[in-house]
């Protein structure tokens, strides 16, 4: 299952839950009950829900980014240096082997470009920012022969949508 | 000009505060958080503006100083600006502003739902501690912003996902719950005001739900500059921010007066617009489609087509909000 399929189900489930919250709030509005009790309850509830916070959502946070690009090191990658311009893009080399790691050198020669990679499915795979002045270094590794593409991530002026290029 | 008008807005802000209460610390009620004073503690609406106070200041000075750059950069090319410096000013500024928005709007929450449903909205030791927690994290968090810039130090995008983590807690179990708690058995009559206001608190809360998956790295790799980040800014806005605009728009135009009165069911079709809206920018997110794409790809567009027709339910319905509470201005005029 891909990353955004987790993050959407995830998303959905924990949205689901607090529309069923607001909805009983919604349907029991209209009894009426001291606050008092509805009050201590609520704290109780907010204890709970803190704690939950602290003890697993926070060190899952924390766990959560090892999985980072930014220290990823491969033994002997291959090399793109990719260069954004308005509005295409510049790859110095034209074909990478699948299955071993390839690391992207990416700047941009004129304004903020971000590159994108999508899959044959149209599934983006891996980004990183293009700017100019700095080369941002993004090791990815193609799981499957294929022509992947680069899409331009970051607004970077009128013909920004046609910034296209291929990775066969 | 927007800039300096809200300036001097905080300015005003900061002095009325100051004057009131003795200091900007005061009005976050630190005397009461951390010396267990009882005396001038503040009410939940000024803790509030203290933070929009400090944080959209700050947020408005790191705007006029990357705009200053930007104009000398754009007189005398020969003085470069670091681009990475011009984006961690520009993300400091436009996140900060615009998470203040929601900050000073939720004010409508705190001061609307204890007058509809007769329960007090005490400033509580949490409170206080939950509020100086946002001031602190809304200022520090925008390097959640940046988290494709791998040229930033690492430290400070760590900074970004897991301060965005916590940032959630204030929302959700303080604020939000805290609403929930006031509405639930409290015997009040659902109308207008009150719809708007659940609907409010139910979108600020499931909004940042979105928002902190995105703010993970793992997420952000493949999910950052697509439609995802729409959605999730539009859950809180479109569904958070607007209803709590609206129903103090309408609670004004009926001259404060909190007694339930007419149907919601306006409140209800905007949601189920504003939903349905919010979720193609989502659905749009997880199929990978990029944003700020002037021309989408065919396989995209039928998201796009679902979500023309959703968000023009949501501007019919915001013309409508906004035409109650005008036609009712000449009224209250003439009432004074």
């Amino acid at each position: 299952m891909s990353v955004q399929t987790v993050s959407a189900v995830l998303s959905l489930l924990a949205i689901l839950s607090l529309a069923a919250v607001a909805l009983r709030v919604r349907a029991l509005a209209h009894e009426r009950r001291d606050y008092a009790p509805v009050q201590i309850g609520a704290y109780r509830i907010r204890a709970i829900g803190f704690w939950l916070l602290v003890l697993v959502g926070l060190p899952t946070s924390v766990w959560l980014f090892r999985a980072n690009p930014y220290t990823v090191q491969a033994a002997a990658p291959q090399v793109v240096n990719a260069t954004g311009y308005q509005w295409y893009w510049e790859l110095d080399t034209s074909q990478v082997t699948a299955g071993r790691p390839v690391k992207f050198r990416v700047t941009s020669a004129d304004v903020n470009h971000g590159f994108g990679l999508y899959d044959e499915a149209g599934t983006l795979v891996a980004q990183t920012q293009a700017m100019p002045g700095y080369i941002n270094r993004l090791t990815h590794v193609f799981e499957a022969p294929g022509t992947y593409r680069v899409l331009c991530l970051e607004y970077c002026g009128l013909v920004h949508h046609n910034m296209i290029a291929e990775i066969p | 000009m927007i800039g300096v008008g809200f300036l001097i807005w905080c300015l005003e802000l900061a002095r009325g505060i100051i004057a009131t209460y003795g200091g900007l610390g005061r009005g976050l009620g630190w005397h009461a958080l951390f010396g267990g004073s009882t005396q001038d503690v503040p009410p939940p609406t000024v803790v509030a503006a203290t933070m929009v106070t400090i944080v959209t200041t700050l947020a408005l000075i790191a705007g006029a100083v990357v705009l200053v750059m930007s104009l000398i950069n754009l007189a005398f090319p020969a003085v470069e600006i670091d681009p990475l410096l011009a984006k961690n000013l520009i993300y400091f500024f436009g996140h900060t502003f615009i998470n203040a928005t929601i900050y000073m709007a939720v004010t409508a929450v705190y001061e609307i739902l204890p007058r509809v449903t007769g329960r007090p909205w005490k400033t509580t030791k949490v409170f206080l501690a939950a509020w100086t927690l946002s001031t602190t994290m809304v200022l520090t968090i925008f390097p959640h912003h940046l988290l494709m810039d791998f040229a930033m130090p690492v430290w400070a995008l760590a900074i970004g996902q897991v301060f965005s983590f916590v940032n959630s807690f204030p929302v959700l179990i303080v604020t939000g719950l805290g609403a929930l708690a006031i509405l639930h058995r409290s015997g009040i009559r659902w109308d207008m005001v009150s719809t708007l206001l659940l609907i409010s608190v139910f979108g600020w809360m499931a909004g940042v739900v979105p928002a902190v998956v995105d703010a993970t790295v793992a997420v952000n790799l493949v999910m950052d500059n697509t439609m995802w980040v729409p959605g999730h800014f539009h859950f809180y806005l479109l569904l958070g921010l607007l209803p709590m605009i609206f129903a103090f728009m309408i609670y004004l135009a009926r001259g404060e007066d909190a007694t339930p009165r007419g149907g919601d069911l306006t409140a209800i079709i905007y949601l189920i617009f504003g939903l349905g809206l919010v979720t193609m920018f989502l659905v749009g997110g997880w199929a990978s489609v990029p944003r700020r794409w002037a021309e989408h790809l065919p396989e995209w567009q039928i998201w796009d087509q679902i979500a023309s027709v959703m968000a023009a339910g949501v501007i019919a319905l915001t013309g409508a909000f906004v035409a109650m509470f005008l036609a009712r201005i000449p009224a209250l005029l003439r009432e004074g």
